[in-house]
């Protein structure tokens, strides 16, 4: 048996639990003495519940209580208490807090019953009568008053401040481009609904099962809460059914189906319906204006980029929208704006590459809109513009092997077939478009921890309170734990999702691998270290005198690297030492002084071909190549599956995504998959995944970038410019739905 | 869902007397919609009787040369059944442009006359609606409209009636066979759904405890000249905006004979008469198509977001008849 | 009689993974729930509960369909298999084998869905190309995006059947 490696593609280690159905998601968790709460929500945007009558709901036999504003308990009452670890400023929501209904679609009751059914159809029996207030839930009745969002949301930047003089040199410059460009508010919908199992045990303590991408997260809200002690409350989430950004705050079925625990002293399982999925978080509602100045070469001269996101009137969420313009290009003259506009809808949460998936619908787009007018290539265009450092900050990138991204992305898309103008390419009834767009995201790093025990049978068990909605992360921290002491993959078992263990980073940010990476890379690196202590005492040690540099661990032993000497059983180590197993525990902390010091961002280019049947305005994605510059990849094989999940994202939400607003009743209407549109198999074709070579050791010790986020953004943008090339028309407003090319 | 009392009928006989003076009664077969109309208390039966055990089940040729499909014959049986496949591709291609492979195989033939609207407003049980609560109102008329009417709704409604067989079975001008309590009767395809009126409540011409059995094909199943063409927001599952489906009898390149149905434009499936007239003794031609769409539009209207659909028609009428023309979709 | 659920309830037998089963069940429970609630079988997921994601697929006597719009008093003297009834003891379904070789799912959450709809794909015979796969696959919604790889999976698996 080998060696388990990162860098090969090994299938996912969870795969046949998976296909087996064996893998347990948070609504999957039982208990003898389960109940079920279905949760009843608001039909009136804004106002008063005057009355709310749960009597023909009670007398349903087997319906146990219903929880309303009325009979709630009073909890924490700072609003600090209810802010969970990536909550953005202003009050959070507090389900059942009081009568002001404050979002159409607010929880404003849960009832619970003895089954699924039973609960759902007695929610349906719950009678309330509002008092409703003036609503507005369009953006741009209040995008004039837009404002600074307020402080707090963990990983927002605000906008770098003008550099140079953007206006005028608009003003002054050749070729300019100038246009707003919008996309409609976007719900996550993972395939999993929001649900949490809240399991009572003999002892009163809570065992949680939360769909969340941060158990600790959700653990120390409850906490605060509900006023617990830490170890009266275990969150436990081994498995998340897809989280996009939906799971990084906790969803208000956690505090409903705790709140009915704790008061009934049974276990509680609430489970959002899809309906209720559209009452959650969702990608902001955004409109962007941006403007480029040119010389006719080609060169920017300026560049101006606003964003106008829309917000709750209790929450400032933000997002950055804007810096990536002014890091992407090199231009002397930038001014990036951002704010944000109360609207009466719940507050948006992060979705997928959050931020830049907006900016760079709208900077890519303005881009390819400025290669028109200068009747330049779209891709020469951005070479003779290409940064080679971050003139914002004024430092290096780390890496940045975007132009070997455009360059292999270019050379398998076969870039230099296309010919220049719009509208020149047809077949048929068919008008074909080439185009491509930039992405960028940001590398991070945060501190997490890993724990590891090594038996003496040479089976391997590392742990991090980290996630797995999907990327791959059980895999990847086994195939890391492995390489680093020369063990098969099959002798490593890697446990996540759980607040009984070390701490990890809330998944998001495509910061998994690199945060929890590090921490388990740590932890088996404290094992390699006490192992070659431990060989060193042992008679004719090879090993004496030397340090970690000088060994390895390969194929269960340890050796030296140079090989002059027999390896060493590990098994034979820990035997000769006495030992039975080893433990360590060690917590990853980035390098800040080192990594503040240079700009890290992850790059692609994708390039697409659309179909656009000129009578009907359909349009059809034929081919995609992405090309990624994501620093070290782990595992190419689960690596270019979030690439391929980033793409059908930004498909969805170029061509079909779009949660409608009824602005008369502010409300979302089509909440239901058969109405927001979502890709389906027949819209997604063959897509092609290349990862360029990128060598990066200031990001973190691994040298990884990370995938989740990358793989959407510039997608939208590049599937809209292809519309353009087919077609001659530039739609600015998402979804490029069949009506808007008619 | 509520409670609700549950039968299983062992033949049509049975399942009539079961739901006779019950109006708050419902039969069930494949469930598809129904079940899902009950899940949001849209549906509220007292009593669900199950045909699904009907002898209802065959596809059988009639001594007209027509073909009859018994009411339980599932959509995906009736889509892949060899002479619906030859002899009536048209239906065959409405049938397999709808739903899911899943759906098709547990929905019904009567079942999917039945279908109710996807109208978001109806769907919605926090929300007025006139079809759903009559007399609530309708607020799909100002509000976001863009899978709505642009011909034959009210003021009271203008929801479209979602199925593709409609379609296709309107084009083919089937006909519809059921009983009740009053005994047997056949309902032309044509009248068999209503438009919305001022009782938006009510779907189809059928009388209470009436059973859908069976559907009968006439003879004439335009094989060589057909297509059903469907536009929607993605390539599959999800609903017309705009669907066609037109049959034509080529008789020495005139048109002979000239059947077409629009889907997702009304509350049924349209069928205009004049709109083929127009066609009949005719050689095709594209000025001639577009006359034809330009004809089927003229008195619609569009509420807002719909008013796209109004173009798309014109243009998926040009696009289907020139598809039937040239033998079917991919021709 | 169910908790809660009054006395009306009906007695059926439904064969599941190949054990017959006598129960009781109130005729508003449907099969995915009684899957899921009663007998424990989670692997068949609900995404929507209104047949608008497939990931409650399930095979009913070979045939795939939605279980969240089947009564499950309906499916009386049927016979069920679920994800948690394809694999023969340790030996994964060839199609289980090959989503896992293909990386065909990331969260997982679909998969039991994708897996049954393959299954029930594959017996009725009608798709003869990768085209063909993924139309008559679109019922099964993936958000993580994993199509193309379930499309490759899928290839795979009907490829010797297409040889024989």
């Amino acid at each position: 048996m080998t060696t388990g490696k990162t860098g090969a593609p090994h299938d996912r280690v969870d795969g046949r639990a998976k296909v087996t159905g064996q893998a347990r998601y948070a609504g999957e968790f039982t208990a003898p003495d389960l109940v079920h709460g279905f949760v009843v929500t608001s039909a009136i945007a804004r106002g008063k519940i005057v009355r709310i009558d749960a009597a023909e709901a009670l007398a349903l036999p087997g319906v146990l209580q219903v929880y309303t504003h009325e009979n709630a308990p009073r909890l924490a009452w700072r609003d600090r208490s209810w802010r969970d670890m990536v909550a953005p400023g202003g009050s959070p929501l507090r389900p059942l807090h009081d009568a002001e209904v404050q979002f159409s679609g607010q929880p404003i009751a849960l009832v619970v019953a003895e089954s699924f059914e039973l609960a759902r159809e007695a929610a349906g029996l719950v009678k309330v009568d509002y008092e409703a207030a003036p609503h507005e839930t369009r953006l741009a009745e209040v995008e004039a008053e837009a404002h600074e969002p307020a402080r707090g949301k963990k990983g927002y930047t605000p906008p770098p401040k003008p550099r140079g003089r953007a206006d005028e040199a608009l003003a002054a410059a050749p070729v300019r481009v100038e246009a707003t460009y919008e996309h409609p508010p976007l719900h996550h919908n993972p395939m999993e609904p929001h649900a949490t199992t809240v399991i009572v045990e003999a002892d009163g303590s809570l065992t949680i099962h939360d769909k969340t991408q941060g158990v600790t997260n959700s653990r120390d809200y409850v906490c605060k809460v509900f006023g617990l002690a830490s170890d009266q409350v275990r969150v436990v989430t081994p498995f998340v059914g897809g989280g996009f950004g939906s799971g990084l705050r906790p969803q208000y079925q956690l505090f409903l189906a705790v709140l009915a625990a704790r008061e009934l002293r049974r276990s509680v399982r609430v489970v959002l319906s899809r309906q209720q999925m559209f009452t959650i978080g969702y990608r902001p509602w955004t409109r962007q204006r941006v403007a480029l100045g040119a010389e006719r070469d080609g060169r920017l001269r300026a560049l101006i980029h606003e964003a106008v996101g829309n917000t709750s009137r209790f929450e400032d969420y933000c997002e950055n929208v804007v810096p990536w313009s002014g890091v992407l290009y090199e231009c002397p003259n930038t001014r990036l704006e951002y704010g944000v506009a109360a609207l009466d809808l719940y507050t948006p949460i992060d979705a997928r590459a959050p931020g830049a998936v907006t900016g760079l619908w709208a900077l890519e787009s303005a881009i390819d809109e400025l290669a028109d007018a200068l009747d330049i290539d779209p891709l020469a265009l951005r070479l003779k513009n290409y940064a080679e450092e971050d003139q914002d900050h004024r430092r290096p990138f780390s890496s940045k092997a975007l132009r070997d991204c455009y360059r292999e992305g270019a050379a398998r898309f076969g870039w230099h077939r296309r010919s220049l103008a719009a509208r020149s390419m047809r077949e048929g009834a068919l008008q074909i478009g080439w185009a491509m767009a930039t992405g960028i995201w940001e590398a991070q790093q945060a501190p997490s921890q890993a724990k590891a025990l090594l038996t003496a049978d040479c089976r391997l068990h590392v742990a991090s309170a980290s996630g797995e909605i999907g990327p791959g992360t059980y895999t990847i921290m086994s195939q890391i734990a492995a390489e680093q002491l020369g063990l098969p993959l099959a002798a490593v078992r890697f446990e996540l999702g759980d607040t009984a263990l070390p701490p990890a980073m809330i998944q998001g940010g495509s910061a998994t691998a690199s945060s929890v990476g590090s921490a388990v890379l740590a932890v088996c690196r404290a094992l390699q270290h006490s192992l070659l202590k431990l060989a060193q005492t042992m008679p004719d040690s090879p090993f004496g005198g030397r340090a970690l540099e000088d060994v390895e661990f390969v194929d269960r032993s340890l050796r030296l690297c140079s090989g002059v000497a027999p390896a060493v059983p590990i098994a034979a180590i820990m035997r000769h030492a006495g030992l039975g197993s080893i433990a360590e525990q060690t917590t990853a902390i980035p390098d800040l002084a080192r990594q503040s010091r240079y700009t890290s961002n992850a790059h692609s280019a994708v390039f697409v071909e659309v179909a656009v049947d000129e009578a009907l305005g359909t349009v059809t994605v034929r081919r995609v190549v992405s090309a990624v510059a994501g620093g070290r990849i782990l595992n190419p094989k689960t690596a270019r599956s979030q690439i391929l999940g980033g793409v059908v994202w930004g498909i969805g939400m170029a061509l079909e995504e779009h949660s409608m607003l009824d602005h008369g009743l502010g409300r979302f209407v089509n909440h239901n998959l058969g109405e927001y549109h979502v890709p389906v198999h027949a819209d997604v074709p063959a897509i092609d995944v290349v990862f360029v070579e990128e060598r990066d050791d200031v990001v973190n010790p691994l040298g990884v970038k990370g995938l989740g986020e990358i793989g959407i953004v510039g997608v939208a943008a590049a599937i809209a410019n292809a519309v353009f090339h087919a077609t001659g028309r530039r739609i600015r407003e998402l979804p490029i739905t069949l009506d808007k090319l008619l | 869902m509520n409670r609700f009392g549950y039968t299983r009928a062992g033949d049509v006989a049975e399942a009539v007397h079961a739901a006779a003076g019950d109006d708050a009664a419902q039969f069930i077969a494949g469930g598809t919609n129904l079940v899902d109309l009950m899940k949001e208390r849209i549906a509220a039966p007292s009593r669900l009787i199950d045909i699904t055990r009907l002898p209802l089940r065959a596809v059988k040729s009639l001594p007209d040369g027509g073909l009859e499909i018994g009411a339980l014959v599932s959509n995906s049986d009736v889509a892949y059944h060899p002479e619906v496949a030859s002899r009536y591709p048209l239906l065959s291609q409405a049938i397999l442009a709808g739903a899911s492979p899943q759906l098709r195989n547990m929905a019904s033939t009567g079942g999917n006359l039945l279908q109710r609207t996807r109208c978001y407003y109806f769907y919605d049980a926090a929300l007025p609606c006139n079809k759903r609560a009559p007399g609530s109102g309708c607020p799909a008329r100002d509000g976001v409209n863009r899978i709505h009417a642009i011909l034959g709704a009210s003021e009271h409604c203008i929801a479209v009636h979602p199925s593709d067989m409609c379609v296709a079975l309107a084009a083919l001008a089937a006909t519809v066979h059921v009983t009740g309590p009053a005994g047997a009767r056949a309902i032309e395809f044509a009248e068999f759904h209503r438009l919305p009126g001022d009782a938006p409540e009510r779907d189809t011409t059928l009388q209470p405890g009436e059973l859908v059995t069976a559907v009968a094909l006439p003879r004439e199943g335009f094989a060589a000249h057909s297509t059903y063409l469907k536009v929607r927001d993605r390539h599959s599952y999800a609903f017309a905006l705009v669907s066609v489906a037109v049959g034509l009898r080529m008789v020495d390149g005139t048109i002979a004979e000239a059947r077409l149905a629009l889907g997702g434009v009304a509350h049924k499936p349209w069928r205009d008469p004049t709109a083929e007239a127009l066609l009949r003794g005719q050689r095709p031609d594209d000025a001639l198509f577009a006359a034809v769409g330009e004809h089927l539009v003229r008195d619609a209207r569009g509420c807002g977001h719909n008013d796209f659909k109004i173009a798309l028609v014109r243009r998926a009428v040009v696009r289907a008849l020139q598809q039937a023309v040239a033998g079917g979709p991919r021709a | 009689m169910l908790p809660g659920m009054g006395d009306d309830t009906c007695a059926i037998t439904l064969k599941v993974n190949g054990s017959t089963l006598r129960l009781q069940v109130a005729p508003w429970t449907t099969l995915l729930d009684l899957l899921r609630e009663r007998l424990g079988l989670t692997g068949s997921k609900k995404g929507c509960d209104h047949g608008q994601c497939g990931a409650c697929t399930v095979l009913v006597d070979g045939v795939r369909i939605n279980s969240c719009l089947s009564l499950a008093v309906m499916r009386d003297g049927a016979s069920v298999t679920t994800i948690e009834g394809l694999a023969e003891g340790d030996a994964l379904h060839p199609l289980q084998q090959s989503f896992i070789e293909h990386d065909a799912f990331q969260c997982g959450y679909c998969t039991p869905g994708q897996l049954c709809s393959a299954v029930g794909l594959i017996a009725e015979g009608h798709a003869h190309s990768e085209d063909d796969i993924r139309e008559l696959m679109s019922g099964n919604l993936c958000r993580c995006g994993a199509y193309p790889n379930i499309v490759a999976a899928i290839g795979q698996a009907m490829r010797p059947r297409r040889d024989a």
